[in-house]
């Protein structure tokens, strides 16, 4: 607590508070408004904050279950929400898995070893990590168009190939390993190598269970980062059941097929999972994001 | 240390295992280039004997122990990243595109399968089913009383395949099995299409119609040098390596194209081209500005949360602290497509508040500066809570006596914001700053969700929007719906890799910057 303090504070806290609390329902508005558009009746519905005539029309069909309406007939799901939210997980689980193994090890030996080109290597990485994979998608379409033809389960319209894709994301994760790494005093892992423990099980028995924390903040950072992607597997995927969350939700908005209405169920409950994971995670990436600089 | 791989102390037997999976894996990737190089897709081959070679060193060489932690993660760099780069590059100098697809070679195979209906007999036929093959019965049409009996061929599995060749048995023979529908026909028809019957005289047969059959001639022939005689002008075309199509002796050309190196071409258009320039300089010029406006706006924002946060008087901020991340926390293509529906002119929630409040539905998708203004809302609010977490590290590092010292001096929040705070936090927050600015240069999600880039701009030949980003207008020039011109699209790529280059090496500085001071 400051030792000096106006005279006036008692209003500012409350001007302050005031104000806070309009900025947050400022904020808030959209997620208000689109719960209660998944609750109104139709599509097209408009009305107030609270609707109306509640129906569970858009969550049933949300959930897959075709929904009978009023008049007796039957509206069937649109678009198999439930199967791209597991996609999306399943890609991002995948991917969030290897790009950790990946820039564990890399971060690793920038971090301990001296070899050459290691000051080059990591300057071109911190480049590298610049450019968006949306200006190179003609080049990896073809990559994986010629993949295809050797490893069927690489090819185009696969999970397998949206997974490897995201490999070359891993330059950021490196860089922020590295540095926990390196505030780890490296006595420990000397200890091991005099009791004849090679650099790999030093790595492994020493190293790596003491740095959990930041393991786990890049597998959240890259499970986020993986789920929200979506020029790569836009041109990637194309059938409709392979779709991910990212690339298949855009079909509800289309201007021919416009189902207000549907998508507003569909994403709440895509979103929520999702939205979740970051808060309950949000203190360590916190953290890890001041450290680097991922996103916004 | 060296030899962990191969496994101090493990026995013979281990060892030797060791070097059989080496080999095998060896084999089967060169096995893989060889096919590679036979297809003639150079790049990749070279690219995967690359990463063997350097592998089988990386691994195997004692002198290279600390490359095998590395590697893995390299080779993702540098298949992903590097060599899409290089590769988008090499595209620029190519009229790569829906019309100039595919290499001179396939082109010509393309030419030589065309094949016309020469007049030389046409036939009814029916279709025999036999279990899983089938057989045609031809019965000449008109004048032409030949009647002929094909072998069995199969039609399933023939999907991959460009013809089906077939002949026919002798006269005798009749077909076994069931005689199909046309309704079955029909369902058939696109195996059908496939099948090529060559009589006993030569002639070869190719479907039609659903009903007949008839004597087909190939329209082409192939010369030399890669020429195309036309059959049936005898008329010449020639393989043309500066437009990459095939031209008779008036200079027509023959679709498709093939792809053909064309120099700077792709850049003189983006520079000279009216249709092209244009659009690219108006689009260059609402990058910058779209890109520091969003991080003028953020920062604005978000430090002003920040600061609020770290205020003390403030108590129960963990509360606050959770509804201003929420922006942050959604997938951003989720907030962004809940914007595109509120946004919406006639039955979005925002027109219907302004319509209640001021009488106003503002046209949010057709009117340049409000769909400008539009994606900059969205975007602060989308990207605040990022700079406010950033600004919330950074100003827990400021120490508590200086403003002490201010508040004895009678300053107000005004010039502690200006005199204590910006000058502390400025300098570890430009390479930050720096970051975001490249993000949202290339901020192609928001703008493909929210507006996909219109309301379009007139007079552009290529589909260019208002509000449009270098990258979303590559990417609608390389995947549109009208022509993909990949050449064109990986022009404008390195264009904007160049920006970003020097960005990234003008962020670099600054890092460097603040390290030594």
């Amino acid at each position: 607590m400051a030792m000096v303090q106006p005279r006036n504070l008692k209003y500012r806290v409350w001007a302050t508070r005031i104000f806070l609390i309009l900025f947050i329902l400022m904020i808030m508005l959209p997620f208000l408004m689109i719960i209660s558009v998944s609750f109104r009746t139709g599509n097209f519905a408009t009305g107030s904050l609270i609707p109306e005539n509640p129906t569970l029309e858009h969550w049933s069909l949300a959930f897959g279950i075709p929904w009978t309406n009023a008049d007796g007939s039957i509206s069937l799901p649109p678009f198999p929400v439930l199967t791209w939210l597991w996609n999306s997980i399943k890609i991002a689980v995948i991917s969030s898995t290897l790009i950790l193994m990946l820039s564990t090890t890399g971060a690793y030996a920038f971090a301990r070893f001296r070899f050459r080109f290691r000051e080059h290597m990591l300057t071109a990485m911190m480049i590298f990590q610049m450019f968006p994979a949306v200006l190179a998608l003609v080049a990896i379409y073809s990559i994986f168009n010629t993949l295809g033809n050797y490893v069927p389960w690489l090819g185009l319209d696969t999970h397998g190939a949206v997974v490897i894709a995201s490999l070359g994301g891993v330059t950021l994760h490196i860089w922020l390993i590295k540095g926990y790494f390196e505030s780890i005093d490296g006595s420990l892992e000397e200890a091991a190598a005099i009791d004849g423990a090679t650099p790999w099980q030093a790595f492994r028995y020493v190293l790596l269970p003491l740095s959990v924390p930041i393991l786990a903040v890049v597998f959240i950072l890259a499970f986020i980062a993986s789920v929200g992607e979506y020029p790569v597997a836009s041109v990637l995927l194309q059938d409709v059941d392979k779709l991910t969350l990212a690339v298949g939700s855009r079909q509800y908005l289309n201007p021919q097929n416009y189902l207000w209405g549907d998508f507003a169920a569909a994403s709440v409950l895509s979103g929520l999972p999702i939205t979740l994971v970051f808060l309950l995670s949000q203190r360590w990436i916190v953290g890890g994001l001041t450290a680097g600089g991922v996103k916004g | 240390m060296s030899d962990v791989v191969l496994g101090s102390g493990t026995n013979r037997i281990g060892n030797g295992l060791k070097w059989a999976l080496v080999a095998a894996i060896n084999l089967l990737l060169l096995y893989g280039v060889t096919l590679m190089y036979a297809q003639g897709e150079m790049a990749f081959a070279l690219l995967v004997l690359i990463i063997t070679a350097t592998a089988n060193w990386v691994f195997l060489s004692s002198k290279a122990y600390s490359y095998r932690y590395v590697f893995p993660a390299l080779v993702g760099v540098l298949v992903f990243v590097v060599f899409p780069l290089i590769y988008t590059v090499n595209i620029a100098f190519t009229n790569y595109s829906s019309t100039n697809l595919l290499s001179l070679q396939r082109v010509k195979e393309i030419h030589l399968a065309k094949t016309y209906e020469t007049g030389g007999g046409s036939y009814g036929f029916s279709l025999y089913q036999n279990g899983e093959s089938y057989q045609l019965n031809l019965q000449g049409k008109g004048d032409n009383k030949h009647s002929y009996t094909t072998e069995d061929f199969y039609l399933m599995g023939a999907e991959g395949l460009d013809a089906i060749q077939v002949t026919t048995l002798d006269d005798s023979s009749q077909p076994v099995g069931d005689k199909l529908a046309i309704k079955e026909l029909i369902k058939l028809r696109q195996g059908l299409k496939k099948v090529q019957i060559t009589l006993p005289d030569g002639t070869g047969l190719a479907m039609t119609g659903l009903r007949s059959f008839g004597a087909i001639a190939p329209v082409y022939l192939a010369g030399d040098n890669d020429t195309l005689i036309d059959s049936r002008s005898s008329a010449v075309l020639t393989p043309d390596h500066t437009t990459g199509f095939y031209i008779d002796e008036r200079g027509e050309r023959l679709s498709p194209g093939f792809t053909v190196y064309t120099g700077w071409d792709n850049f003189i258009r983006v520079t000279t081209d009216e249709g092209v320039q244009e659009p690219f300089l108006k689009i260059f010029v609402w990058t910058v500005s779209f890109s520091a406006l969003t991080v003028v706006f953020t920062l604005a924002v978000g430090l002003l949360m920040a600061c609020l946060m770290q205020w003390e008087p403030l108590k129960g901020n963990g509360v606050y602290r959770l509804f201003l991340i929420l922006p942050y926390a959604v997938p951003a293509f989720i907030s962004i497509l809940i914007f595109r529906g509120l946004f919406n002119q006639n039955f979005g929630e925002i027109n219907m508040v302004l319509n209640a409040l001021f009488g106003l539905r503002p046209e949010w998708f057709s009117d340049e500066g409000l769909a400008r203004s539009m994606l900059l809302i969205v975007n602060t609010w989308l990207g605040y809570p990022y700079m406010m977490i950033l600004c919330m590290g950074l100003l827990k590092a400021i120490p508590d006596d200086l403003y002490e010292a201010s508040a004895i001096d009678g300053a107000g929040p005004v010039d502690n914001l200006m005199r204590i705070t910006l000058p502390m936090i400025i300098k570890p927050l430009t390479s930050l700053l720096i970051a975001s600015f490249a993000f949202n240069f290339n901020n192609f999600v928001l703008v493909e969700l929210l507006t996909g880039g219109g309301p379009d701009m007139i007079g552009a030949t290529t589909p260019a929007g208002s509000t449009d980003l270098l990258v979303s207008y590559t990417y609608r020039i390389a995947f549109g719906q009208y022509g993909q011109d990949f050449g064109l699209a990986s022009a404008i790529a390195t264009i904007i890799f160049l920006m970003v280059g020097v960005i990234s090496w003008l962020n670099l500085r600054a890092t460097k910057k603040l390290q030594e001071s």
